[in-house]
């Protein structure tokens, strides 16, 4: 290393250790910092205002055992990701195949299915409470049915996992239609040649060499699980059915009650779930780029 | 075109193959299925953009899914001057365009360090920052809330004299968490860029600098284009750091302002419909106008992973 380094000039130097310096600085100080802070925050009582006090594991007992939110919210969770990855990525799948091909109007279908991916999940909210709204919602008024879509604690996880899907169904199609792009003509025509259908030729040739693009939209979906927040909070604040973790731990610092520690406790869950994830896909991503 | 279009008549296609002619009817199958699949994901916006223009008296008698007997403008002038939107629009301003610049200066610049200059820890760094950007915001946003509100301001930068409630806090936080997108996305294309280029500069005795600024940023001039595109959005969009962040209902940006349409006992959601479209206005049309850019940015970290 001291071969390459003498090649730069104090100045040079100055210049990276400000540059690089600015950006490890706001990086450790506002993300990796305070991330590391909640784990610590979680062992305490603190309420933001008296002295804290360490608990050791309390909050986390406290939280199995005597909050009904966390449950429900590591339900909504589970049934957020497994809707977004069995049913939205699938179909997402399904239409960039469809629209791989040369077709007329092509870019028209993709405009109208990417459209909502430009959307915020915050008027994605507002949007389906226009659709869904008990007393005046086009979806009771064309089937005649008389269903409080999103105040019914029973089904308004499903149908705000739809308003979620019409966005991530765009996103992935719009990523795996790039990945389908760059995969060789050849390989289909090979495959067309030796006699397999479509469906053959793509799911035992084609899809094998999505694998990179693959890795990334499960991440995506992931990730979009987990942070899944705005759209529950536009329509009711994320209660009566509707419970996130992400919820869960920002209503403990917005919300009357600012329980501190409690809240982190609940962070700190997340995190765990979601580090991994991360770790997996980043071992994967550095390890092809050797 | 219209010279081609004949072929399609039956009698002249009497004498092409099978195969060509049963691929006709799975054609029409396939634009009628992609057709209705796009047709259903534009209706909730054609939907929420009908309620915009009706009276909310309207709406109550008929439902939403009847025929207009009125159409009027007047919730967006509501919108617009009743809920102070003009007011907003200038706060998102003041927080994106800050953000994205500031956010791709940084990056590009921290993208460089790793990619192009033999750097000790490079790929650490680079595996920090992206991981970063890949937590959920909530993981952080306590401790994060809590170091707001200890760190003061001169009120000359923050009339809240703190972090918290501040224009600079809510800046400082999209750069951090979009930082490492960016870095990841613009080191993947820096390490595409021939090394000669920089090479040839290194022998005429050019600087980290001159080698940054004049060297190989004007080369990542279409990936700037699609990141701060993609930025803009995000940053636009956000909703979460705003809602936690800043207190004094005056500083919203317009996405977390559109909350504010909601009565606490009575909410006219065709008023709240009227916002919603002039919210999402601007990424729309930034979306229609910078289209190809906007998608490479979505699939720039996709095709290189």
């Amino acid at each position: 290393m001291a071969a390459k380094t003498r090649r730069y000039s104090a100045r040079d130097v100055t210049i990276l250790v400000i540059g690089l310096g600015v950006a490890i600085i706001v990086n450790v100080g506002l993300i990796w910092g305070p991330t590391l802070a909640s784990i610590g925050l979680s062992g305490t009582d603190w309420n933001g205002i008296k002295p804290m006090e360490w608990v050791g594991g309390r909050n986390y007992g406290d939280l199995v055992n005597d909050y009904p939110p966390f449950w429900s919210a590591i339900r909504n969770n589970v049934l957020w990701l497994g809707f977004l990855g069995l049913v939205a990525t699938p179909f997402g799948l399904f239409c960039a195949v469809l629209l791989d091909r040369r077709l007329r109007l092509s870019r028209v279908y993709q405009s109208a299915l990417y459209t909502p991916v430009v959307l915020s999940l915050a008027v994605v909210g507002f949007i389906a409470q226009l659709v869904y709204s008990s007393d005046y919602g086009v979806l009771n008024a064309v089937t005649g049915l008389t269903v409080d879509w999103l105040g019914d604690r029973s089904i308004n996880i499903w149908v705000v996992m739809v308003a979620a899907a019409w966005r991530h169904v765009g996103y992935v199609m719009i990523i795996y239609l790039a990945g389908l792009k760059a995969v060789d003509p050849a390989l289909k025509e090979a495959a067309a040649i030796d006699g397999a259908n479509e469906a053959q030729a793509f799911f035992r040739v084609v899809f094998p060499t999505l694998r990179p693009v693959n890795v990334i939209v499960l991440v995506i979906t992931v990730i979009e699980a987990l942070r899944a927040f705005d759209i529950v909070y536009a329509i009711n604040k994320g209660r009566n059915g509707l419970e996130l973790l992400s919820v869960l731990v920002t209503e403990n610092i917005v919300g009357e009650a600012s329980r501190i520690g409690f809240g982190s406790a609940i962070a700190v869950i997340l995190l765990v779930i979601t580090l991994g994830f991360i770790v997996t896909y980043l071992s994967q991503l550095f390890r092809e780029e050797r | 075109m219209t010279l081609i279009a004949p072929t399609a008549t039956p009698p002249v296609q009497d004498r092409r193959e099978p195969v060509r002619r049963r691929a006709r009817p799975l054609r029409i199958l396939l634009h009628a299925f992609l057709g209705l699949v796009a047709l259903g994901w534009v209706l909730p916006l054609a939907l929420a953009l009908y309620a915009s223009l009706r009276p909310y008296e309207e709406t109550s008698r008929l439902g939403y899914f009847s025929l207009p007997e009125h159409l009027t403008l007047d919730y967006y002038g509501q919108a617009w001057s009743q809920a102070d939107l003009p007011r907003y629009y200038l706060n998102t301003l003041i927080i994106v365009i800050p953000g994205v610049l500031i956010t791709l200066f940084m990056a590009s610049f921290t993208a460089f360090a790793i990619a192009r200059l033999r750097i000790p820890g490079r790929k650490a760094l680079l595996i920090t920052f992206t991981a970063g950007n890949l937590l959920p915001p909530q993981v952080l946003i306590t401790p994060l809330y809590t170091l707001y509100t200890l760190v003061p301001l001169p009120s000359w930068l923050s009339d809240s004299q703190s972090l918290y409630d501040s224009y600079l806090g809510l800046i400082l936080v999209h750069v951090a968490f979009q930082f490492g997108f960016c870095v990841f996305v613009m080191s993947n294309f820096m390490r595409t860029i021939p090394e000669e280029i920089t090479e040839a500069a290194l022998v005429d005795g050019a600087g980290v600098w001159r080698r940054y600024w004049q060297l190989t940023l004007p080369l990542c001039r279409p990936v700037l284009a699609a990141l701060a595109t993609l930025e803009f959005t995000f940053m636009y969009n956000d909703f979460l750091w705003a809602l936690v962040l800043m207190s004094s209902g005056d500083k919203l940006p317009v996405t977390s302002a559109l909350n504010n349409l909601r009565g606490q006992f009575f909410t006219d959601y065709n008023l709240l419909a009227a916002g919603s479209m002039l919210v999402a206005l601007p990424t729309l049309i930034v979306f229609q106008m910078l289209h190809k850019q906007f998608v490479a940015g979505l699939t720039l970290g996709a095709t290189k992973g």
